[in-house]
């Protein structure tokens, strides 16, 4: 090789690569980091990089680093095989489908024994009602409360106000069908929709009727080893729908949260889907159509219950440095503050986690400017939480969704009758609970 | 052929060496720990492994859902093996003509072949989405035909047959078309001669002529089929609906990596090994000794 001056200057390109390489990691001014895997993207995802920055700048000691890993499914599978390399990440944020695995894992440490291992109290009676009682196990919080958020129902003002219907949202199933075919009849494509088909109107239409969905209490008594949902109410439920999408009036959309396109794009007179949505759907209908939200329906002849909440908390992982768990307990005393909590709450649409922040929205008049991010908390506050109510814990609750997703898309297709489809998914979600308890028994 | 000669006796297994060691890590490792993994019941962060025996494997047997994916499997790999292969063959044969502006349709043809499934999969999301895409808009001009493959299982499969016919199409096309240019030019005319017709000469000469490349497609796409269709069932239909297109190395992959039932996910990955050496040996027995060259 003949060196020429551009090899030359290559060569000093590289050795001073390698030297900053070699130099950067200068550990006398380095910050104890934190590791914070999460599944958040677009907006979301930009707020809790925001939020981070924040706790950095507010502080000299910790540095969380917010990495994104994917969806929740892609995170929380990240975080396993880095536990299982002994290398996992410090905080990760699990979807609450996966709340009774984390919990079983054995490679958690409790968030209420963090905190009290690090001198921090936090008022866990502030928090909100079903959030703690989704989230917490013999009254302790196993992992932090970050984003819960509770299916609502959304309509499109414009839809309704072209056929002839009053500017109200409908309160009951019945009132939703006629409304629905109401809008199709007008010229509507989608009468009625939803986004997370099993968790918006099996998980919580059965917990918003104060209807077991699952023996031992929805598993908060024990582990759950059988579905209840192919009972009288299951059945009726899923007979109204099957005969909305045989009818026309009620379009199925796909699982997990694929449904939102055609709400977003002004197609459909009602829809049900996460508080959260209230975000997307503001950004996607601006200057295009007007819409409003309202309770979930009720079915007529049913008790009262309460919806439960979806969404993800903050898992902290076992084999870290005390140092750095102290840092951990810092940040989350930082996102449990009031104040960011009513921040976070506000830029999303997820519900504040403390009463006190939902205290400070509504002093500050943010309900009154925007009356929508109301809707939940009012829904969650009118409700009455029973044992049916106060959330749902399964063994591999995954694959139990969408054992359930499946034969829902059995009976809409009219592959099969509610009842079958239901007593399927029955069988089939009991053998998955089956196969979780005979790890951990 | 002309025998390479080293020297260094040693030199010839160093050089293969990077070879051997990334089969040995790639390959061997993963493959034998998914045989010990399907032996047992493992808990998802490991934490619990618990010996079963052949119990995973008994369990997948008699589940109607793994012979339902079994058999939407084999559905799903004929159709694209043979109606992709026929459609290449006779694309092929037509690409294969002295015809104006050869090279670009050739070009064209050859494209789909460098998508990705996934990406593959996005496009064909976007063309038939029963709600935003282009097809089923066009069509609601003409009919009330619901193109609705969210809640129609034949009509999803038919969906990701065809697009995995498509994507695989430039595959097949290039290797026929290589296989027709390497038929002499002498032989045809010699049929030609003979007095055979066009269709004739096709099935009593070129056809034979072609089974070398025939018989190695058809493990290709096979193989193609079974396993690399993963993207393009996870980005178009997830499995669904019910259970219509969840084809085995989907299901292998949702109930390890969702369900995180690794043990079960793991007997799966076995059986699709099987597939895997069947195949391979059949090609190496077959193709090798009984195909005409």
């Amino acid at each position: 090789m003949r060196w020429t001056l551009k090899s030359w200057t290559s060569a000093t390109w590289a050795v001073a690569l390698l030297v900053t390489l070699l130099a950067a990691p200068a550990p006398a001014l380095a910050k104890t980091e934190i590791q914070f895997w999460h599944a958040m993207t677009g907006v979301l995802g930009e707020r809790v990089g925001e939020i981070a920055a924040k706790f950095n700048t507010s502080q000299s000691e910790y540095e969380v680093k917010a990495i994104y890993k994917g969806d929740y499914t892609t995170t929380l599978n990240a975080a396993i095989a880095a536990y299982r390399a002994k290398q996992p990440p410090h905080v990760v944020q699990v979807f609450e489908v996966g709340t009774q695995t984390m919990l079983s894992s054995g490679a958690v440490y409790p968030v209420f024994q963090l905190m009290k291992d690090n001198g921090i109290a936090i008022d866990w009676n502030d928090l909100f009602g079903p959030v703690k009682s989704y989230y917490s196990t013999g009254g302790n919080l196993y992992s932090m409360a970050f984003n819960s958020s509770t299916p609502i129902l959304y309509y499109n003002k414009d839809l309704f106000k072209k056929a002839g219907l009053a500017d109200k949202a409908p309160g009951t199933w019945a009132e939703v069908e006629a409304a629905a075919k109401k809008v199709v009849a007008s010229g509507g494509k989608c009468g009625f929709s939803s986004a997370w088909p099993s968790w918006a109107l099996m998980e919580n239409m059965h917990a918003w009727h104060d209807q077991p969905f699952a023996d031992h209490s929805n598993g908060y008594d024990g582990l759950a080893s059988t579905l209840r949902i192919n009972g009288a109410f299951g059945v009726k439920m899923m007979e109204l729908l099957a005969r909305g999408s045989k009818e026309g009036w009620y379009v199925y959309n796909g699982r997990g949260p694929k449904g939102e396109a055609n709400m977003s794009a002004g197609e459909c007179g009602v829809f049900i889907s996460s508080s959260a949505y209230i975000a997307g759907l503001t950004r996607a209908s601006e200057g295009k159509f007007i819409w409003s939200t309202g309770s979930l329906p009720r079915m007529d002849g049913f008790p009262q219950g309460n919806s439960v909440i979806g969404g993800a908390t903050l898992w902290v992982m076992k084999g870290a440095k005390a140092e750095e768990y102290k840092g951990v307990a810092q940040f989350f005393k930082y996102l449990a503050s009031t104040e960011n909590q009513a921040w976070w709450a506000g830029v999303t649409g997820y519900l504040p986690i403390s009463n006190a922040a939902v205290k400070t929205l509504e002093s500050s008049g943010h309900f009154a400017k925007n009356p929508n991010q109301l809707t939940a908390i009012t829904q969650m506050r009118s409700g009455k939480t029973t044992p049916n109510s106060q959330g749902i814990r399964l063994g591999n609750f995954v694959s139990v969704r969408d054992a359930i997703e499946e034969q829902m898309e059995n009976i809409f297709g009219g592959k099969k009758t509610a009842k079958q489809g239901l007593d399927d998914a029955v069988a089939k979600s009991n053998d998955i609970l089956k196969d979780f308890a005979a790890l951990y028994k | 052929m002309k025998r390479a000669v080293f020297r260094n006796r040693w030199l010839p297994y160093l050089l293969v060496a990077p070879q051997v060691a990334i089969t040995l890590v790639f390959f061997f490792w993963p493959a034998f720990d998914s045989l010990r993994l399907s032996l047992y019941r493992s808990s998802p962060f490991g934490d619990k492994l618990i010996w079963v025996g052949l119990a995973n494997f008994e369990k997948l047997f008699g589940d109607p859902a793994y012979l339902r994916s079994a058999v939407s499997t084999f559905i799903f790999s004929f159709f694209v093996t043979f109606v992709g292969m026929g459609m290449a063959l006779l694309l092929a044969a037509l690409a294969n003509a002295k015809i104006r502006g050869l090279g670009v349709y050739r070009t064209l043809l050859l494209w789909p072949y460098g998508i990705a499934p996934a990406v593959a999969g996005i496009i064909w999301l976007f063309i038939f989405h029963p709600s935003y895409g282009i097809l089923p808009y066009a069509l609601s001009f003409v009919t009330n035909y619901q193109f609705n493959w969210f809640l129609k299982g034949w009509v999803a499969m038919v969906l990701i047959t065809a697009a995995a016919i498509w994507k695989q199409f430039g595959y097949n096309l290039a290797f026929y078309l290589a296989g027709l240019q390497a038929i002499p030019e002498s032989v045809l005319e010699a049929a030609n001669v003979d007095g055979a017709g066009p269709v004739r000469r096709f099935f009593a000469m070129t056809f034979p002529l072609l089974s070398p490349v025939t018989f190695f497609l058809f493990t290709l796409n096979m193989t193609f089929a079974f396993f690399e269709t993963f993207g393009l069932v996870h980005s178009v239909t997830q499995g669904g609906p019910g259970d219509a297109t969840a084809i085995l190395v989907y299901k292998a992959w949702k109930d390890g990596f969702e369900g995180l039932q690794l043990g079960l996910s793991a007997a799966q990955s076995v059986v699709l090994m099987l597939v895997v050496i069947l195949l391979t040996a059949f090609q190496f027995r077959y193709a090798e000794k009984r195909v005409v060259y």
